[in-house]
């Protein structure tokens, strides 16, 4: 780089530190979803809310949703062009503070063919009150099989519960095969 | 009988399974990296257990987290549970909770709906 190229550079870390200030956002990542990353950001994000004084019931709701979204990254992310399997399991993963809730907030890739089956299932989640969310839950840990990649369709469900609020997606074009999946998480901060 | 004695880590409970003391215990927090390998052990060792239990089992859950995908192995350890009881054994499921996790306290209840064996809910101040 050289001497403007370096200037406009850091202009841009300036404006994007100010852009991360002015979501309120602790923390961002995007990358591959491992299990040192999910442990390191829980422990990083517990060990913030509680300097806070979070209230106890706060800092577990926003601990599992933590948990489920970056699993869901990691176990169904899809890559950039079917080739690059070394792509898959990455994502974009954001924690922001708001004054009444925390916001949880993913974005991955995903390939076409499973937007319909995921928009199914998310619609149907949000359909549900209280007690038909128990009931799924229940349904899904009885009849549900653990998939090859572990995962056992109850993460949605379980963010659902615990947040007490609706699932807010988005689905973003990136090319004729793939698209971008976005889900943000809200947690009531005084509940 | 083989003893399961398992430090529990930050992302792993404490496993206790022990037949000649009759301790049988799951403690702490579980979202293991692997949970279907971490919990194989367990299963194994039940169904061995199965053939030679104990006249009373008393086994205990003291969970302050686990993640969804361990929640569908702990499922799977209860009806291995309820399988001994209808055997004619006797078993009794401890549900621990502490007393401001009301969600912890839901799962049990939900357990307790879903498997057909003696579930005891018990609060506690952490």
């Amino acid at each position: 780089m050289d001497k403007s190229n370096v200037k406009g550079f850091l202009e841009f870390v300036y404006d994007f530190y100010r852009s991360m200030k002015a979501h309120e956002i602790t923390l961002v990542y995007e990358g591959e979803i491992t299990h040192q990353i999910t442990k390191a950001f829980t422990s990083l994000t517990e060990s913030n809310m509680a300097k806070q004084s979070e209230a106890n019931s706060v800092q577990k709701k926003v601990f599992h949703v933590m948990v489920e979204c970056l699993q869901n990254i990691s176990k169904h992310a899809d890559s950039f062009g079917s080739d690059d399997f070394i792509f898959a399991g990455r994502g974009i993963f954001m924690v922001s503070k708001g004054k009444s809730d925390y916001h949880v907030t993913t974005g991955n890739v995903i390939e076409n063919d499973k937007i319909e089956e995921l928009t199914e299932m998310l619609n149907h989640i949000n359909d549900l009150d209280k007690e038909g969310l128990k009931e799924l839950y229940k349904s899904q840990m009885k009849e549900g099989r653990l998939s090859e990649k572990g995962g056992a369709g109850l993460g949605f469900i379980d963010i659902a519960r615990k947040t007490g609020k609706q699932l807010d997606f988005h689905f973003l074009p990136i090319d004729e095969g793939s698209s971008f999946f976005l889900l943000t998480s809200s947690i009531a901060r005084n509940l | 009988m083989e003893v399961i004695k398992l430090k529990g880590t930050d992302d792993t409970p404490t496993i206790i399974l022990d037949k000649e003391n009759g301790i049988f215990e799951i403690s702490g927090r579980s979202l293991p990296e692997d949970v279907t390998t971490f919990f194989e052990p367990v299963l194994n060792w039940l169904d061995d257990y199965q053939e030679e239990a104990n006249d009373q089992t008393v086994f205990a859950f003291k969970l302050v987290y686990f993640n969804t995908a361990s929640s569908k192995l702990i499922l799977d350890i209860l009806m291995k549970l309820e399988e001994m009881h209808e055997n004619g054994k006797e078993v009794l499921i401890k549900w621990f909770f502490p007393d401001d996790d009301e969600d912890m306290e839901e799962a049990g209840e939900e357990y307790a709906d879903i498997v057909d064996i003696p579930f005891e809910q018990v609060s506690y101040t952490m």
